[in-house]
């Protein structure tokens, strides 16, 4: 391939003769390894395109939403061309025809739409109704038509929940860069090859199943380019300067919004990728720096706009209304240079240019051989904004080279080559508690899960709990991976990313991304019978409904081995029961201890835990220590947090961290140094993800009193950043209930 | 080693230390003090009988845990209480055995100690000294420690000629130790001493439940906390 947009690029390299964006940012790409005085400040135009959607942002607050669609199903090509400003947007495109404007997706299901629209004062169009309940199935249905008892079960017992049958699964990344680097008529062709490829002999299911996905993947590549033609673009060809390649790379992003309504919809790894094109331009004169920054900011600015409408189910969930619109910048080249480009500091430079924001994502994959200047700018950053999360490049890079992207929070995948089969997560702290009752529910009484023998002792013998949860988890896993399997393959068939998967090779990776919550409820717990007494409280009809301990014990959280080694067993005992079973699509089962913010509601079903936590009360979020247990200072959290094992629990270890600023340092220098440190202590512990907050607790008190002052105020949660203000107050309660490391 | 074996009276542990010396410090809260500070914010420390007792060996084991992070920041441990040179056999053997591992000492003191041979290995072990001057003001020191503040200052001054990294800090109580005269005398004492860092720490009342629980009277109870304008204005008084 060749194309006059590649002048002066380096043409050495695979990257000309097939698709392979990792080695054109290899050929061309200049590390930077300085500071950030060379950033410019924002642009009277962007600032007054922000101030025009923080308007609406108002207007959103008051409604809940802004406006919705409800004759519309979402595609990549049903929408007209939208504004907010024409004379002032930089980059252009939107996912419906007008700003906010949120649309139906109802492939995913139509039941959620309908809910959504409801809770929001709309009415689906009949027709869609008619056409989605009579003549279409969706991934909801499909799911429900093949669940067996047992799922079910477990399902409403929330034994296993937050599961995506009513939702998109996301957590797929498109190589968007392929569409500004070659444009979107060599893709086609490429796609167009691999259908050669899979004409076989043996023309088997699989077979089948690949040239059907292929052929909508060609598909949507052309409803692409017809939606950038109808902003005025022929993104047929490859981007030509550094306005294109922004605006290739978003239109190819917005295809997929536009498209999919998934959990968690990540952008991947674009800036040190268009940075080449920004460099290319500041030398030849055609931009200057202001010009560059500008467009990081109008960017940024509709990453800042992606919306979706859901149910408020999912809300209570997760809350903020978060899309996860995650970028990971920074980390190492396989050849030892630095991946940061000036990119990379622009790209946090809009959280001061534009504020503090939750969206996009921005995640720094941190190795101990950054360069200091750019490890300084994200501490500066992170203790002004509190809106950063790091995670351990050199950790990923081992197995994941460096052209992986980080998928909603934690789950770690190579561009283009990798993608997940989402599988929220398992509520373990209950099974702790079905192992106990006999796999009856502590709350209903219910006979959950197979009928065995209760434990009846008064006081709980560890021995035997291990060995009756041992048997719960081994029933949890097999439930488990059969729902989630069901899941898959309907999500497959009625909702498949055709887009996003065009954005892929067509030999890819699949991994089964299984998860964890109320990690450190059963650590503790399990602690508390081995290292304590813990009397158990019947009801009258024989079933244990509350602990009590006598003693003290070790708790997670504090750098002791004798509970943090309880901690590492668990994780690998579990991971090992999933790996027990057959998996859709020939899929790697992988594990996450991350939560996000349904560790609130995790709690609220969850019966008292024989670590002495009541009924009801919040589980720790992701990886964390339980609220308050952690009592030898911050590093010894972070510490007990590390020693989880990154190999069994490749999908991602959350852990969230909060300080006051004068805990960390007195002066801002010293704050910035300290915090810097710490990053670098954590990652060489093998820690593998951290958020990081740095604020006053008095700070979230009045924010929460007076939430009309705080409009903007971001905080980091398990995985991904929240306005503070759009939390529950529940979940506000229980962020400010956390343990915030500071000293008197 | 014998030495791994000397115990210590020990209140707690800080795992991360960002604001007790330069860098991370592992920070060890050591058990008992002599002094009486009104403004003082861990009570709890004073009573030498409280606290548990650790080897030297089970210290080092904890400290080594957060090596990473100290080595990184160039940070080191840092022995603070209570007043560490109460346990001047512990003191020495721990900072031995640091030395050994190539982590940086810290003393959080208050210098009120006469320079005896044991005083003087300490002085060798202790790369940097914290050092608070309750007050310059002899009779205010009294006041609020109970003690002269004649051994201190000798103390200061001793260090400062031995070449030590010191930071001096005093805690800003307003009406108490934020007097023009008092600070001008402190900032003219400073001049002859080989001081690294001066800070002020505004006087905060945020340990004032520790003495409750202890169901013992917190006699600045009508003293106002200090803030940053106080901060400034003695640092302007300072001419720093």
């Amino acid at each position: 391939m060749d194309f006059k947009e590649w002048e002066s690029f380096n043409k050495e390299g695979r990257w000309t003769r097939e698709i392979d964006v990792r080695d054109f940012i290899q050929n061309n790409y200049e590390p930077y390894d300085g500071d950030e005085s060379f950033l410019a400040n924002v642009t009277d135009k962007s600032t007054k395109l922000w101030n025009k959607i923080q308007e609406l942002y108002k207007i959103e607050r008051e409604k809940g939403v802004l406006d919705v669609d409800t004759k519309t199903p979402s595609g990549i090509n049903r929408y007209e061309a939208g504004y907010v400003d024409k004379d002032l947007e930089l980059i252009v495109g939107l996912q419906t025809d007008s700003p906010l404007k949120r649309a139906i997706m109802p492939n995913g299901g139509i039941r959620i739409v309908e809910k959504s629209c409801e809770s929001y004062g709309y009415k689906v169009d009949e027709e869609i109704e008619h056409i989605y309940h009579n003549l279409r199935r969706t991934h909801n249905d499909g799911v429900f038509a093949v669940y067996t008892k047992d799922i079910r079960a477990a399902r409403s017992s929330h034994l296993i929940t937050g599961l995506p049958d009513g939702y998109g699964r996301g957590r797929i990344i498109g190589d968007y860069r392929r569409v500004a680097l070659y444009g979107v008529d060599s893709l086609i062709v490429e796609k167009q090859e691999e259908l050669e490829i899979l004409d076989t002999d043996e023309f088997t299911e699989e077979i089948i199943r690949d040239r059907e996905e292929i052929h909508d993947q060609i598909d949507a590549l052309n409803q692409l380019k017809e939606m950038a033609k109808k902003y005025g673009f022929d993104i047929s060809k490859p981007a030509s300067n550094a306005l294109e390649a922004f605006q290739w790379t978003y239109f190819a992003y917005l295809g997929a919004i536009k498209d999919q309504n998934g959990a968690a919809m990540s952008l991947g790894r674009v800036s040190t990728f268009l940075d080449i094109y920004v460099e290319r331009d500041l030398k030849s004169g055609i931009i200057d720096e202001t010009f560059a920054q500008e467009l990081m900011d109008q960017f940024v600015l509709k990453l800042r706009m992606v919306r979706f409408l859901r149910a408020p189910e999912y809300n209570s969930l997760f809350s903020g209304d978060p899309v996860w619109v995650t970028e990971s910048i920074g980390g190492m080249g396989l050849d030892g240079r630095t991946l940061v480009t000036k990119n990379s500091f622009r790209l946090l430079h809009t959280l001061e240019d534009l504020g503090p924001a939750p969206e996009p994502n921005i995640t720094v994959l941190w190795s101990k051989n950054l360069p200091d200047g750019f490890k300084k700018y994200c501490a500066k950053i992170s203790i002004n904004t509190s809106s950063i999360q790091y995670e351990n490049d050199d950790l990923m890079r081992v197995t994941l080279g460096d052209d992986y992207g980080i998928a909603c929070c934690v789950s770690a995948m190579k561009i283009g080559k990798q993608m997940q089969f989402f599988g929220a997560r398992a509520n373990l702290a209950k099974a702790l508690l079905y192992a106990i009752n006999g796999g009856r529910d502590e709350i209903s009484g219910k006979q959950v899960a197979p009928k065995f023998e209760a434990i009846k002792s008064e006081y709980l013998n560890y021995d035997e709990v291990i060995e009756k949860y041992d048997q719960m988890m081994e029933y949890v896993a097999k439930v488990y991976i059969k729902a989630l399997n069901a899941i898959h393959y309907m999500h497959d068939k009625y909702s498949y990313e055709a887009l996003e998967m065009a954005l892929h090779d067509r030999k890819i990776r699949r991994t089964m991304a299984c998860g964890i919550a109320g990690f450190s409820v059963v650590v503790d717990s399990l602690s508390a019978i081995k290292y304590a007494k813990v009397k158990v409280i019947r009801n009258e009809e024989g079933l244990a409904v509350d602990y009590e301990v006598e003693g003290d014990f070790p708790k997670y959280g504090n750098d002791d081995d004798r509970v943090d080694e309880i901690a590492v067993k668990l994780v690998k005992t579990f991971m090992q029961k999933l790996e027990k079973h057959y998996i859709y699509r020939k899929a790697d089962p992988t594990l996450s201890i991350l939560t996000i913010t349904s560790n609130v509601v995790y709690g609220k079903n969850t019966g008292s835990t024989p670590d002495g936590r009541k009924a009801g009360v919040a589980f720790a979020p992701g990886a964390n220590p339980m609220h308050g247990r952690d009592e030898s200072g911050a590093l010894a959290s972070m510490n007990s947090v590390a020693k989880l094992p990154y190999e069994y629990s490749e999908d991602g270890i959350s852990y969230t961290f909060a300080i006051t600023p004068s805990t960390l340092g007195h002066s801002e220098e010293e704050r910035i140094e300290n915090l810097k440190s710490m990053l670098d202590g954590y990652f060489m512990q093998t820690g593998h993800h951290i958020n990081v907050n740095v604020f006053d607790r008095n700070l979230l008190i009045d924010a929460m009193n007076h939430p009309e002052n705080y409009p903007n105020l971001t905080i980091r949660v398990s995985g991904y950043a929240v306005n503070f203000v759009k939390l529950t107050r529940e979940q506000q309660e229980e962020v400010i209930a956390r343990t915030i490391q500071e000293k008197i | 080693m014998e030495n791994e074996n000397v115990v210590g009276r020990i209140h707690s542990f800080e795992s991360l230390g960002a604001v007790d010396g330069p860098g991370i410090r592992f920070v060890v809260f050591m058990q008992g003090c002599n002094l009486k500070c009104k403004y003082c914010q861990n009570r709890d420390t004073w009573d030498i009988n409280m606290g548990k007792s650790y080897t030297v060996e089970e210290v080092i084991e904890k400290i080594l845990r957060y090596k990473n992070y100290i080595v990184q920041s160039d940070g080191g441990v840092t022995l603070s209480g209570g007043e560490p040179l109460l346990q001047q056999d512990f003191v020495i053997a721990l900072f031995e055995k640091l030395k050994k591992y190539n982590i940086s000492t810290c003393l959080d003191t208050s210098g009120m100690f006469s320079i005896t041979d044991k005083i003087e290995r300490i002085i060798n072990l202790t790369d940097i000294f914290l050092i608070d001057i309750k007050s310059i003001n002899e009779e205010i020191c009294k006041y609020l420690t109970g003690f002269s503040n004649e051994l201190e200052l000798k103390f200061i001054k001793y260090v400062s000629e031995k070449n030590k990294r010191i930071w001096i800090r005093q805690v800003l109580v307003p009406g108490i130790t934020d007097k023009k005269e008092d600070l001008i005398r402190l900032s003219k004492f400073l001049q002859n001493i080989n001081v690294e860092k001066f800070e002020f720490l505004p006087y905060h009342n945020l340990g004032k439940y520790k003495w409750e629980k202890l169901g013992k009277k917190y006699e600045l109870e009508d003293i106002r906390v200090a803030n940053n304008e106080d901060v400034e204005k003695a640092k302007r008084i300072m001419n720093i």
